[in-house]
């Protein structure tokens, strides 16, 4: 094999996380080096102010390990992968295979049931066209499950963020299914009291969110997914707000798809992951079609390569690919389960501290098991965007609007939230920051504070 | 902050001319899909002038407090000095902070200058003026004779 210059790639990651403090939230000093390694920490913004970023569930940063991962794969090894036989092909397609490798087992899954795509949203329009390729009869697909017709129902939820709705919105709009949707409480939970009523035997897909990215909502994954494989209908799953968050594990979630961003866990944008079950990917149709996804090709039609290939069209964006991988190592280093308890604590003290400002209304879960670290509010009479610009000016970046989730604030009553989200990165004085700018909020625009 | 100047706070706690009338000529709806703010805009127009604007404005104090300055900048005046205050508020509001605005057309509008050094915000200042223009066409005015400024040059 080639000479790698994988002590480059794969770098010696400078955290240092003791194993005895398993399940426990970050020490003080743990968190100094933790920050250290993520350089735009270290930057003031409107004019210099520290920035205090709490808007990881938008993007999250990325440590220098990840940034030299993907700058020395295109100082060292830039090339085509999966392609030519020169070495540097060769190099370039192992650290590329390798990187697939670290993310399947980081998740709890194997090599072959990791497909790269752009990114999360593009994971789950691959899954909903793989439906309708199978409806019209094409895409090389095996499996009679995948075809929809007029008759057969898709489930989404309430909660769901626009790219784990509009595709399957499209997906029956093409092919003439149905659309349901579960509502959601006014507690910010799934009303699974009507689930019998939605999930029947005409249903062929349930789609949801492990995580909401509005409510912070922590959703009953392996229940539901065995509710959907009782009646015969796939389980699909969005893990952009879980994955980076929380031990997440595909064996224990019984779900069959699960779609998530390399973004949001610390990797290179433009990355995302599609995990499948084995016998599902080799029985879907192919979405995207192109180089590198075909068997064989003549003038009249094609046959595909094995999974994961036949769903990777085009030369694949191995440096991204390559840094995400090295953003799992980096978080199997802080060890999910102490990033979970860090995001616990950080999350616990801004619910505690809001409830306290009774001008302050929190849209989900308040401070209770199967939650995450996602809290979004209203602070009454001020508009999100107003709150939002307040926080900025004070170095405070925070997202504001509907984050992607129309329907659900529609349901809320609310035309956009402030939402805080954290990672392991951030810590109790920036929440306290954060407070303190919010705590100019009422007297600024003229409502009681 | 430059960019919530007390007038801009004053129109939006208290909305001039707020509110949906009668007679009205047409009336658009328009949203900033990025966050979700509504304006509903009315016009009625007598001849070559706007005799009333009035519309229903809802999101951020920016978004209300323009659609406000809007309304009363155009009520009163000819399509003619109407569209020209759009032309004066939307070359300000895009000029990065380089165009102060000119008061004789904008009037309170001027509060808006340091809206254009945060470019998110852009969109929700304009929001009702833009609105205002799609109204104007709907009821069957021809705005392609007005020619937009040019935009300022990028420093650096």
């Amino acid at each position: 094999m080639s000479a790698l210059t994988t002590a480059a790639i794969s770098p010696e990651l400078s955290v240092e996380i003791s194993p005895e403090m398993s399940g426990q939230p970050f020490t003080d000093e743990e968190l100094v080096r933790i920050r250290a390694d993520f350089p735009i920490l270290e930057r003031t913004v409107r004019d210099g102010k520290p920035l205090v970023y709490l808007d990881s569930g938008a993007t999250s940063q990325k440590p220098f390990v990840v940034l030299d991962a993907e700058r020395e794969f295109y100082e060292r090894h830039n090339s085509a992968v999966h392609r030519g036989a020169h070495q540097l092909s060769e190099e370039g397609t192992e650290l590329y295979e390798r990187a697939r490798s670290t993310i399947a087992a980081f998740v709890g899954a194997r090599h072959d049931e990791v497909v790269f795509t752009k990114n999360a949203t593009e994971g789950l329009n691959l899954a909903a066209y793989a439906f309708s390729n199978a409806a019209a009869g094409g895409g090389g697909g095996s499996g009679s499950r995948f075809a929809l017709g007029p008759g057969d129902e898709v489930l989404v939820t309430e909660m769901e963020h626009h790219a784990n709705l509009i595709p399957w919105q499209e997906l029956t709009r093409r092919t003439g299914a149905t659309l349901r949707w579960v509502p959601v409480t006014d507690a910010g939970r799934l009303d699974l009291d009507g689930l019998d009523g939605l999930l029947t035997e005409r249903t062929k897909v349930f789609a949801f969110t492990h995580a909401s990215n509005v409510l912070g909502t922590v959703n009953p994954v392996r229940e539901l997914a065995d509710r959907a494989h009782a009646v015969g209908a796939l389980a699909v799953l969005d893990a952009c707000q879980s994955v980076p968050h929380l031990p997440v594990d595909v064996v224990d979630l019984g779900v069959d798809l699960m779609a998530w961003s390399g973004h949001k866990m610390l990797g290179p944008l433009g990355v995302g992951v599609l995990w499948g079950r084995p016998e599902i990917l080799e029985e879907m149709p192919v979405f995207l079609t192109g180089g590198s996804m075909i068997e064989t090709v003549t003038m009249e039609r094609s046959t595909y390569a094995p999974v994961p290939q036949k769903f990777e069209a085009g030369v694949p964006m191995a440096a991204q690919a390559i840094g995400l991988g090295v953003a799992a190592e980096y978080l199997g280093e802080l060890g999910m389960d102490r990033v979970a308890a860090h995001e616990e604590v950080l999350s616990a003290h801004l619910l505690d501290a809001l409830a306290q400002r009774p001008w302050v209304r929190v849209v989900g879960p308040g401070s209770e098991p199967d939650r995450g670290g996602t809290v979004a509010f209203v602070v009454d009479g001020v508009h999100a965007h107003d709150v939002g610009q307040v926080l900025d000016n004070d170095g405070v970046a925070v997202r504001v609007g509907h984050h992607c989730a129309w329907p659900l604030h529609r349901r809320f009553g609310v035309a956009a939230t402030t939402r805080v989200t954290v990672a392991a990165y951030n810590t109790v004085a920036e929440i306290d920051t954060m407070l303190a700018s919010l705590d100019r909020v009422p007297a600024m625009f003229g409502v009681d504070g | 902050m430059d960019l919530y100047q007390e007038l801009i706070l004053e129109h939006s706690k208290r909305p001039h001319r707020a509110g949906l009338r009668e007679p009205f000529d047409a009336e658009v709806h328009h949203v900033n899909p990025t966050c979700g703010d509504e304006v509903t805009i009315r016009v009625e127009l007598d001849g070559e002038v706007v005799r009333d604007l009035s519309y229903d404005a809802l999101g951020c104090s920016i978004s209300v407090a323009s659609a406000s300055v809007l309304s009363e900048q155009v009520t009163g005046h000819s399509v003619r000095e109407a569209l020209e205050a759009y032309n004066a508020m939307r070359a300000m509001l895009t000029s990065k902070g380089q165009d102060p605005g000119d008061e004789d057309l904008l009037g309170d509008g001027v509060a808006f200058a340091g809206v254009a050094k945060y470019p998110a915000r852009v969109k929700c200042a304009l929001l009702g003026w833009s609105a205002f223009t799609d109204a104007l066409v709907r009821a069957g005015i021809d705005i392609t004779h007005i020619t937009l400024p040019e935009p300022v040059a990028e420093k650096g």
